[in-house]
């Protein structure tokens, strides 16, 4: 597919969407694969909803969506008037306070002229809390029904947890939930089993309580892929979204990825970055052992990877042109925050080895798959959440995690491995009970990490 | 990681080790202990249990033929006539908590009843057992058809007060032994193998001359120690209860009463030989818990305890409904934000109370220890609008520091003052000095009262866990439950439909 067909299929994909807004009884929902244009989408319904007149709230998932989201709507439609509503003690980050049409309060009395205002769920969450006798909105007869407004859009609605939205829930008449089904599910710290089963589990996502209670909602997907190229899309697509699919918007030859300098030998390291520059896909793969959680070889060669990719100088070649990859632009994603706090130590301590690269690899953006969720970079480092394992747990099968992790690349993404793992796999099982009105979800975590593995395999590097 | 290397240890020494230098929970004076067994291959099915409050006259119920439903209720209010009158001793006509349901909610927390019953079994499944029996027994209709007596759906009640308790983390209500054992000291053996009982009191207490692995294998036999409940150890369900079942239902149908007689005295002494190891066993391990002393937040939870009893007893006495039989969105919402609230609320007492918990955090760099090597503690801050009091102290530690300047964090032993990170210097030789800044809990004047700022030599510890009051999240009301969770539910009535099960 060149880009300009897939160009032609998303917007054909979001005018049904915004038509269906149009005539919505209830809502609508959007599932985005990785880097569909979820953005993209949400503000265009929001600029559609609000050229209609209608006002329109926009809840986000976290401060940090909420201001990537503020600034593509406020750059995009200068002259819509956005609110932000925040906690008291929040800071307008710089890509929000920039732009002029934007308004940051702690009070929603502030933006009655507003047709736009955007918050995270808590925020919003808060806002019943308050009442409205300080909200200045109290005289307007909707006192004792809340303030309402006619349209909300939920961001990264799969992330939230269907409590989160039942406290929402009274804010709107109609919305339009927009996420990607195939990342983190929503978790707690305690025993959830005694809902399991119910319309209204307080665990499911919003999206999943949604459309069980009301089943005539419609639902979208978008069908192409922006951010992975065409080696990963396919993978990613068989894995993790067997059914509904998705492909990649660039063809092969649109996406490349270069190195400004030759290795001096060709180190494991070397031979990983260049498969991964080559085919999209590297395993670099570490001699089977048993390891602590904060496996210190593996760290390490996650941080060589880093190191290694910017002394070379990677550049990439795509639709938006050539550019070096500097180190905001690589990721390393790991499963645990212990695991987070030792790649970062690990590429403090490379720093001072090669002074030549200076400050920037403490730059390289270090994180769990969970705070990578809806991020985009060049090159992926992805230490693998099975590494060194004994035993496989539900947890480390979650295929929402290595999903986040093997989605968020535009050309190249290394997994970081012990060997073993097809092997660790196939002696656990996946052992879930399965519920009584719980839909099973396929694939299961298990079956994903099957399929990944076995793609990855055609990629193989051993470390030394 | 700490727990895991306690294991290890245990599992080379032989012994269990103790992993937690107090005891995060309350124990009664008096318990009420309950030791269960149920009939293989039905749910919840009561064979026998094993009850009281006094260690040397545990009471033995006995149904005589489990499968029979009728009989099941009979041995409910049995049971009931022990349970309920432990559980009303508390609610005593001249304590405080007696006119609570005149003056509403806020009088029912400053008054709770002087105490409230605590309720020992073995395991989790005995826990589970007893969730069971109370969703079976809390909707029973006492009049018309299948009546049973008053006290069995007070009973269910009750039951399914504990069984919702114990969901609660920081309740000591209801509590599991072998859980609670666990929680305290690390044998060598599996998880799975920690939750029997008698193999994990083996490697903790063995007897004499005795190491606790080979106590542990010893306790595994099932004919010395039989498991304890309520699933019976099948050899035994097999050859000894099986045959009397069958001789009993032979003679109640050929109508032989002496025969059938002999079979239930025959079935009263076997049960009786299944229960009363454990019952030893559960009364030692309360033993070897009261031998520790209790952490510095437990009495402080036993009053939620004590102030959820009142209210509970409070709405049975005014006629409340039984707890329904599943929640709502708007209560599942609820419950969920509570049982949450309440395990971060325990996580955090639990570090603050005990050093062997905090040291985990000090694993995962969510806390240090170290040493004050310097303290400046009448430094003031006049760069705001009015001079403030900010004492600085750096600390030396060898624990490995992940927070960064800007960090706010608080000391276990001067919970009322925040430090917040300066900087973090690392000085090789793995210590590393923290620049803290320190505010509040020292008074209103320019100079701190002695004591409240840690002086040079102090031992600290500083973490990121805060005990920190957050407001409870706000929902909206059963009536006003949004479209996206299917809108308001219908009245919720008790029926006695509402005891049938899909399985029963």
């Amino acid at each position: 597919m060149t880009i300009a067909d897939a160009a032609a299929s998303a917007r054909a994909v979001t005018e049904a969407i915004l038509g269906d807004l149009a005539k919505a009884e209830r809502g609508v929902v959007v599932d985005s694969p990785p880097g569909a244009g979820k953005s993209t989408l949400v503000v265009a319904a929001a600029a559609s909803l609000a050229e209609r007149g209608e006002r329109v709230i926009v809840v986000g998932q976290t401060n940090e969506q909420v201001d990537d989201l503020i600034d593509r709507l406020a750059s995009e439609h200068g002259v819509l008037r956005i609110g932000r509503l925040s906690a008291q003690d929040y800071i307008p980050a710089d890509r929000v306070a920039v732009h002029q049409n934007v308004t940051v309060s702690s009070t929603i009395a502030d933006f009655s002229e507003h047709p736009l205002v955007i918050a995270t769920a808590a925020k919003w969450a808060m806002l019943s809390n308050t009442g409205l006798s300080n909200t200045g909105l109290s005289n307007t007869g909707l006192a004792d029904h809340g303030t309402r407004w006619p349209w909300a859009i939920v961001d990264e609605a799969y992330q939230m947890r269907s409590d989160a939205l039942l406290r929402i829930a009274h804010l709107f008449d109609k919305a339009l939930f927009v996420g990607d089904p195939g990342q983190l599910d929503p978790f707690s710290t305690v025993e959830t089993e005694r809902w399991l089963g119910l319309n209204w589990d307080p665990m499911s996502s919003a999206v999943a309580v949604l459309l069980v209670n009301n089943p005539d909602i419609p639902v979208h997907t978008l069908p192409v892929s922006w951010r992975l190229p065409a080696t990963a899309a396919p993978v990613v697509s068989s894995a993790f979204y067997p059914f509904s699919g998705f492909t990649a918007a660039t063809e092969l030859k649109d996406r490349g990825m270069t190195w400004n300098t030759r290795p001096f030998g060709m180190t494991s390291v070397d031979l990983a970055l260049q498969t991964a520059a080559d085919s999209g896909w590297a395993l670099f793969e570490l001699p089977h052992r048993h390891a602590l959680r904060t496996d210190s070889e593996a760290v390490d060669a996650c941080a060589e990877l880093a190191a290694r990719a910017l002394l070379r100088g990677a550049v990439t070649t795509s639709e938006r042109g050539q550019h070096g990859v500097t180190a905001t632009r690589i990721a390393i994603g790991v499963a645990h925050r212990d695991q987070a706090a030792a790649v970062r130590r690990a590429l403090r301590a490379r720093a001072l080895a090669y002074p030549v690269l200076g400050s920037s690899l403490t730059s390289v953006v270090a994180d769990t798959a969970n705070r990578l969720q809806g991020r985009e970079f060049d090159l992926m480092i992805m230490l693998h959440p099975l590494s060194g394992r004994r035993d496989a747990t539900a947890f480390h099968l979650e295929a929402g995690r290595l999903c986040v992790l093997a989605s968020r690349h535009r050309h190249a993404c290394v997994v970081v491995a012990r060997a073993g793992i097809p092997e660790l796999l196939d002696a656990h099982p996946s052992a879930e009970p399965v519920h009584l009105g719980v839909p099973v979800k396929f694939p299961d975590g298990w079956e994903a990490h099957h399929s990944f593995m076995a793609h990855l395999s055609n990629f193989r590097v051993p470390s030394e | 990681m700490l727990t895991a290397l306690a294991r290890a240890a245990a599992a080379t020494g032989g012994r269990a080790l103790p992993i937690k230098t107090v005891r995060h929970v309350h124990l009664a004076a008096r318990p009420l202990v309950l030791v269960a067994a149920q009939l293989a291959g039905e749910a919840c099915a009561p064979l026998a249990v094993l009850v009281g409050e006094d260690r040397d006259k545990p009471r033995l119920l006995v149904v005589h033929e489990p499968r029979d439903r009728t009989q099941r209720f009979e041995f409910a209010a049995d049971l009931a006539a022990i349970v309920l009158p432990a559980i009303e001793r508390y609610c005593g006509d001249d304590h405080g908590g007696d006119d609570v349901g005149d003056v509403g909610g806020s009088a029912d927390r400053s008054q709770p009843y002087p105490d409230a019953p605590q309720l020992l079994v073995p395991n989790q499944p005995t826990a589970s057992f007893l969730r069971l029996l109370g969703r079976s027994t809390r909707f029973r209709g006492t009049e018309g058809e299948h009546a049973v007596h008053p006290s069995v759906p007070l009973l269910g009640r009750w039951l399914t007060y504990f069984s919702e308790r114990g969901e609660v983390s920081p309740s000591s209500q209801l509590l599991p032994m072998t859980s609670v054992l666990a929680d305290h000291w690390a044998t060598g053996q599996s998880a799975t193998e920690d939750a029997n009982l008698s193999t994990l009191l083996a490697w903790i207490s063995p007897p004499d001359g005795m190491t606790g692995r080979d106590a542990a294998r010893a306790a595994e036999d099932p004919v010395r120690c039989p498991p304890a409940g309520p699933v019976t150890d099948p050899t035994f369900d097999n050859e000894v209860l099986e045959p009397i079942l069958r001789a009993a239902h032979e003679a109640a149908l050929t109508g032989d009463t002496a025969r059938r007689r002999r079979a239930l005295a025959d079935l009263e002494r076997a049960l009786r030989g299944q229960l009363e190891p454990t019952w030893a066993l559960m009364w030692q391990a309360v033993d070897l818990l009261n031998g520790l002393s209790p952490a510095a937040h437990v009495e402080q939870r036993w009053l939620s305890d004590r102030r959820s009893f009142t209210n509970q007893a409070a709405w049975i006495r005014d006629g409340g409904a039984p707890q329904a039989r599943r929640d709502s969105a708007v209560a599942a919402a609820r419950r969920l934000a509570r049982l949450e609230r309440e395990q971060q609320r325990l996580a955090v007492e639990r570090a603050y109370d005990d050093p062997l918990v905090m040291a985990e955090y000090r694993m995962t760099g969510e806390a240090f220890a170290g040493d004050v090597v310097e303290s400046d503690p009448a430094r003031v801050d006049t760069t705001g609008k009015r001079p403030v009091l900010r004492p600085q102290i750096t600390v030396a530690t060898t624990d490995e520091v992940l927070f960064e300047p800007g960090a706010v964090l608080k000391s276990p032993l001067r919970p009322a003052q925040q430090a917040t990170v300066k900087d973090v210097v690392l000085t090789g030789r793995g210590t590393t000095q923290v620049v803290l800044e320190l505010k509040g809990g020292m008074g209103r004047s320019l100079t701190p009262p002695p004591g409240s700022v840690p002086a040079v030599g102090d031992n600290v510890t500083y973490t990121s866990l805060k005990d920190d009051y957050q407001p409870a999240p706000k929902f909206p009301e059963i009536q006003d439950t949004p479209w996206t969770h299917g809108g308001p539910p219908p009245q919720d009535v008790p029926t006695d439909e509402d005891a049938r099960e899909d399985w029963s």
